[in-house]
């Protein structure tokens, strides 16, 4: 315990914020470039960790507990947003036989 | 506070291999390498609390349900289209500018918390609790109402149509 609490005191807070923005920015950049809904979908969950580790450096930094109890409640939502979101390309798969997204153009519009 | 780096150099790179391999089913095991980083970054920050939920929900619930859609649809081979060399150049400029956009916006801000640690252990399971279970007792309780939600429809969506089939 005092081991880990001497490591993290000498990480500066904008490290973690740094990394973060990478995490989130790579996600961005796999919905942007890839067509496959299920990688799509997994660069989304990738966004959501960001942001959940963000909340939690956040917390710890501040001394503050309710942004680990934030993290909690996204962690909740992201279980229940992948059972329905799979859920849906489930249904997309077995109507056209395929993931691929430019499938789906005619969504827009 | 080497370990901090390390640690965030693997997650940025399992992260580049999670968007960047052809396998659909390489993909999602590079997913889980990217959580259980995080899962260290989460002991990291001594919130031993999100790093054992972290780990049940991602690297367990999560990836068994990406697992078995990827078998159930057949989709382990790397035969997906991919995006004109044109589309992948100008995806990536425009994640290159968010990135910018966002350390810039960084470097505007005040590091005066920089160093500011507790030693209380807010992370525990104990003290999470009470404030889970004191404050956002209401919040708490919604959200098993989203879980049955979600269950419903998720089995509403995937079930067969028989009518139309």
């Amino acid at each position: 315990m005092e081991n880990i609490t001497s490591t993290i005191q000498a990480v500066p807070l904008n490290h973690y914020i740094l990394l973060s923005a990478i995490i989130f920015t790579i996600g961005v950049i796999g919905v942007l470039v890839r067509r496959n809904a299920i990688i799509i979908f997994m660069s989304v969950e990738l966004m959501l960790n960001a942001v959940n580790l963000l909340l939690a450096a956040f917390s710890s930094y501040s001394g503050d507990a309710s942004g680990q109890v934030f993290v909690f409640f996204i962690m909740a939502l992201a279980a229940a947003e992948v059972a329905v979101g799979l859920a849906i390309i489930v249904m997309v798969y077995r109507n056209t036989s395929s993931i691929d997204i430019n499938i789906l153009n005619r969504l827009k519009w | 506070m080497s370990l901090f780096y390390v640690v965030a150099f693997l997650s940025i790179i399992f992260a580049l291999l999670v968007i960047f391999t052809k396998n659909p089913v390489h993909s999602v095991l590079y997913l889980i390498a990217t959580f259980f980083t995080f899962t260290i970054h989460y002991i990291i920050l001594n919130a031993q609390f999100l790093a054992v939920v972290n780990f049940i929900v991602y690297m367990g619930a999560i990836m068994v349900l990406f697992l078995f859609v990827l078998m159930l649809m057949n989709l382990n081979k790397d035969t997906e289209p991919m995006k004109s060399t044109l589309l992948k150049v100008v995806g990536a400029i425009a994640g290159g500018c968010l990135l910018v956009t966002l350390v810039g916006s960084m470097k505007t801000l005040s590091s005066a918390s920089t160093t500011a640690m507790d030693n209380t252990g807010i992370g525990l399971v104990e003290n999470l609790g009470k404030v889970l279970f004191s404050d956002f007792l209401l919040p708490f309780e919604l959200s098993s109402i989203l879980l049955l939600a979600a269950m419903v429809g998720a089995v509403l969506l995937a079930k067969r149509d028989n009518k139309t089939a």
